[in-house]
């Protein structure tokens, strides 16, 4: 019985998953943007999905339906189609609503933690474990002459108890 | 010696931890809706469009010119625009220079029966019918509004309602700052 159910859970999830993932969600209907040229459309749906919606916060301009989505689409489409090259339409775009605009930020002073913050956390942390394990190894303590002779000594006796 | 190291090697993850504390709790409390305007610092852009009331006329950039001012973006379809107007209009009446550019509004006379009705602050009405000026200038929701200084540079933008608290916080004083010679 449970393993039925089970079984109708995980059919269920990857029919879901795959109906899903089948589709882009998208919000608006693409077929009213034409292109002459596949390159441009091309282009085009990059650009869609690159750009976020600056209303919308979590929504490429491709997902929102705002109004400011339909228009930053609508300045795309106009953009593209007269011949302006990605760069160009994110250069614009970038212009007027910041880094915000663009979902692959470029690296600044700001933003550069996040490229090397987790690079430094491991090297930091490697480099502490060296040091740790380096200075248990050199606090091994040479042993005197003397302590020499006792520990032969006891070896000695612990050996004839043994042997008894 | 090794002593002091010891306390650094105890202390260092514990500043870390307070750096890393700060740093989220400033992310709690800031409000990822406030972005700033990438146009700050440069001129206005370009534009030309028609007055509100008068569709002969029209403006271009140039009439942001000339003494610092106030560039509110707004539409009757913008429930805080309702909500600001009445301070807007009293910033107005007291001398503040106040530029209104209707953004993407349903009608024309949608927009002139509301002036009529609720006051018009405005010194000028631009008319941005299919939000091209605001596109230019990184709009994304109306209302805001942008600190102009008398040579038609962008030195602010506010984004929301207009009230008490904003006019003496950073958007008041700042535009108080411009006003006064040598300052800015």
């Amino acid at each position: 019985m449970g393993g039925f159910r089970t079984t109708l859970f995980v059919a269920l999830t990857l029919v879901m998953t795959l109906t899903l993932a089948g589709q882009p969600a998208h919000a608006q209907d693409l077929e009213v943007y034409t292109f002459d040229e596949p390159a441009k459309e091309a282009v085009f749906q990059e650009l869609i999905d690159e750009l976020r919606c600056p209303k919308c916060q979590n929504q490429s301009i491709a997902d929102s339906d705002a109004a400011l989505a339909r228009d930053l689409r609508d300045r795309t489409y106009l953009m593209v189609k007269s011949g302006a090259s990605k760069q160009e339409v994110i250069d614009f775009m970038v212009a007027r609503y910041g880094d915000f605009v663009h979902y692959q930020p470029p690296m600044t002073v700001a933003t550069s933690i996040l490229w090397w913050g987790p690079i430094a956390v491991l090297v930091i942390g490697g480099l502490v474990v060296l040091v740790r394990v380096r200075s248990q190894r050199s606090s091994e303590v040479e042993l005197s002459p003397e302590d020499r002779l006792r520990l032969a000594e006891l070896r000695e006796a612990q050996k004839k108890d043994d042997d008894s | 010696m090794s002593n002091q190291w010891r306390w650094a090697v105890l202390l260092l993850p514990l500043l870390a931890f307070l750096l890393l504390v700060v740093f989220l709790l400033r992310g709690l409390f800031s409000d990822p809706t406030e972005l700033s305007s990438a146009l700050v610092g440069k001129p206005v852009p370009q534009f030309s469009v028609p007055d509100l009331y008068d569709p002969s006329q029209t403006y271009t950039q140039d009439v942001l010119r000339g003494e610092p001012l106030l560039l509110n973006v707004w539409a009757t379809w913008c429930p805080t625009c309702r909500a600001e107007h009445e301070y807007l209009n009293q910033l107005a009446a007291q001398g503040v220079p106040i530029v209104g550019l209707n953004y993407k509004d349903d009608s024309r006379d949608k927009a002139v029966s509301w002036l009529n009705t609720l006051g018009d602050p405005y010194r000028l009405n631009l008319f941005d019918a299919d939000g091209a000026v605001a596109l230019e200038l990184g709009v994304y929701g109306a209302p805001e509004t942008f600190l102009i200084d008398a040579d038609g540079l962008i030195r602010y933008r506010h984004v929301g309602d207009v009230n008490e608290r904003v006019w003496q916080g950073e958007l008041g004083q700042r535009y108080r700052a411009l006003l006064t010679p040598g300052e800015g």
